[in-house]
């Protein structure tokens, strides 16, 4: 009965108004969090190849507006939006080159159209003028397991496929030692001239493509400013943005010279 | 024949043009028309007048992205015809969700259902604009726009012009949102593109207006309007409908046998009124 003869004051509308606010302010901190979550997840999709001309893909993806614009403009269907289902960031352009590659069309309809600034056009213009061979999409990348040239059979699909025929693929020819008598003919992909367009993966013949598109993030390790082609002054140009890292121990933090003019006394104990 | 015209004239114009915007969309796409290109994000008029969402962009803005001139553009095209003219008249001339609500209200009516939930609703109508506020934050905070990751708008009108894949199931997730659990859910209470457009229509010219002296009180109008608290004034005092909450869909002037609403614009009516 304590409840019934304990008088309850109503709330004041002060206190009823902070009050709701303060739920207002919790469901939205809720809904918040699990709409934040879920984009965590969706925007994660590494292995998505975007038109050419497309700005990095953490930029991308708050650039484009998803209008569909380019994917219009595309003359051989190249470009898709992703679909819910497609395991794309939603409503984004894509490609898939096994079934449709990139025809690197001279005057990439695909990028003027562009509103958004998602495919920049200043990256594919050279001199005043598109220039497809400059585009970045993704980088051919071989197994060679599955390639049948590494085999020894004869096959030089991906290299007759390439636009850039002679640059982005060559064919290596060495000594095939297990028949001592034929030769083997293996492709291989440069990277300064490979733009990710997918007529090599969509020509493979083998029948999952042993040659394959993958963004370049993805593709190619990173050798870091600790390792530079002396003998290339270019190369050398990137130990401008080179920092060191100077980490202090009990053993280097007197001079290499005086540690060992103190005849090493301490030094194994450590 | 005549009858059905008067009774339906607004609900059969907006079915056209809703519809007949999607079948340019589509045509651009699959048959490389010019008329309008693109989709209700962004679009192109005739290859040239640029139209973009402009709830998208304050999203990417939120989210960093640098806005191109020709977003921009857009903006102001879509923005400034809302503004001074059409109010929120996109939720139910454009927005293709529209026909699902709809027909989910409608279907409301005919079950009954709306008698069957006279309990209080789980949430207000206020919500859609605390999405509207969470969306910007979000934006800001994951580095997109949030909104448009999840739309089940842009997943519709994408859907119909590029291709739905598991599109479908967003929308029959708003179909029977809005048949059983809540009257108006999407459209009424949750979606911050409408709430967008409510606070962006506010001021525009063309209102629906209220003649009290004709209005009979039978009610037919807040029984199909989707955001009945906007006809407060009905039986009581001859004034426009004011709230941005007003879609224009016009269900309520068609559907009213007495005379007693119709279209107008705001400064006309004003004019009207100090002249009295």
């Amino acid at each position: 009965m304590s409840n019934h003869s304990k008088a309850k004051k109503p709330l004041s509308d002060r206190r009823k108004f902070i009050l709701n606010m303060a739920r207002g302010v919790g469901y939205a901190a809720i809904g918040g969090m699990v709409w934040s979550a879920y984009l965590e997840e969706a925007k994660a999709s590494p292995l998505v190849l975007r038109p050419p001309a497309a700005i990095k893909e953490n930029d991308f993806l708050k650039t484009c507006i998803k209008c569909g614009l380019c994917v219009e403009a595309c003359p051989y269907d190249t470009l898709k939006l992703a679909k819910p289902g497609d395991q794309k960031p939603i409503g984004t352009p894509f490609f898939t080159p096994r079934e449709i590659p990139c025809y690197m069309c001279e005057d990439i309809p695909c990028v003027p159209v562009c509103p958004s600034g998602a495919l920049d056009e200043a990256s594919v213009t050279v001199d005043g003028h598109l220039d497809i061979n400059v585009a970045d999409m993704g980088l051919a990348v071989i197994d060679e397991n599955s390639c049948v040239a590494f085999w020894g059979i004869q096959c030089d699909a991906c290299y007759r496929a390439c636009p850039i025929l002679g640059q982005a693929i060559t064919v290596e020819y060495s000594k095939n030692e297990r028949t001592g008598k034929h030769a083997f003919m293996k492709p291989v992909v440069h990277a300064d001239a490979c733009t990710g367009c997918g007529m090599c993966e969509q020509a493979c013949v083998t029948e999952k493509p042993a040659i394959f598109i993958l963004p370049r993030e993805v593709a190619m390790g990173k050798a870091g400013s600790h390792y530079i082609k002396g003998w290339d002054k270019k190369d050398e140009a990137r130990l401008k943005d080179a920092h060191a890292i100077h980490t202090t121990t009990n053993v280097s933090r007197k001079k290499a010279v005086d540690k060992l003019n103190a005849g090493f006394e301490g030094l194994l104990d450590e | 024949m005549n009858k059905i015209w008067n009774n339906y004239r607004y609900l059969i114009l907006r079915r056209f043009t809703q519809i007949g915007i999607l079948i340019l969309f589509f045509g651009a796409n699959a048959w490389g028309w010019k008329i309008l290109e693109g989709n209700l994000s962004t679009s192109k008029i005739f290859g040239i007048i640029p139209m973009s969402d402009p709830y998208a962009v304050l999203q990417m803005v939120a989210a960093g992205a640098v806005v191109a001139t020709d977003l921009l553009l857009g903006v102001a095209v879509v923005t400034l015809f809302y503004f001074f003219v059409g109010g929120r008249a996109f939720c139910s001339w454009v927005c293709p969700i529209n026909m699902v609500t709809d027909s989910a209200n409608w279907l409301r009516r005919v079950f009954d259902i709306d008698r069957a939930q006279l309990q209080k609703q789980p949430i207000g109508r206020n919500t859609r604009y605390w999405v509207l506020g969470i969306s910007l934050i979000v934006s800001a905070v994951m580095g997109l726009a949030a909104f448009e990751f999840i739309s089940p708008i842009s997943m519709l009108h994408r859907g119909i012009v590029f291709g739905i894949g598991f599109g479908w199931a967003a929308v029959l997730i708003i179909f029977v949102f809005d048949l059983f659990v809540l009257k108006n859910g999407w459209c009424g209470h949750i979606c911050p593109l409408g709430g967008f457009y409510s606070l962006l229509g506010k001021f525009s010219f063309i209102r629906v207006h209220h003649i009290e002296e004709n209005c009979t009180l039978c009610m037919k109008c807040k029984v199909v309007c989707p955001e009945k608290q906007v006809l407060h004034m009905i039986g009581k005092e001859s004034i426009p409908v004011l709230s941005g909450e007003c879609t224009n869909c016009a269900r309520c002037i068609e559907v009213c046998d007495d005379d007693a609403l119709k279209f107008s614009i705001r400064d006309l009516i004003q004019n009207k009124k100090t002249g009295e």
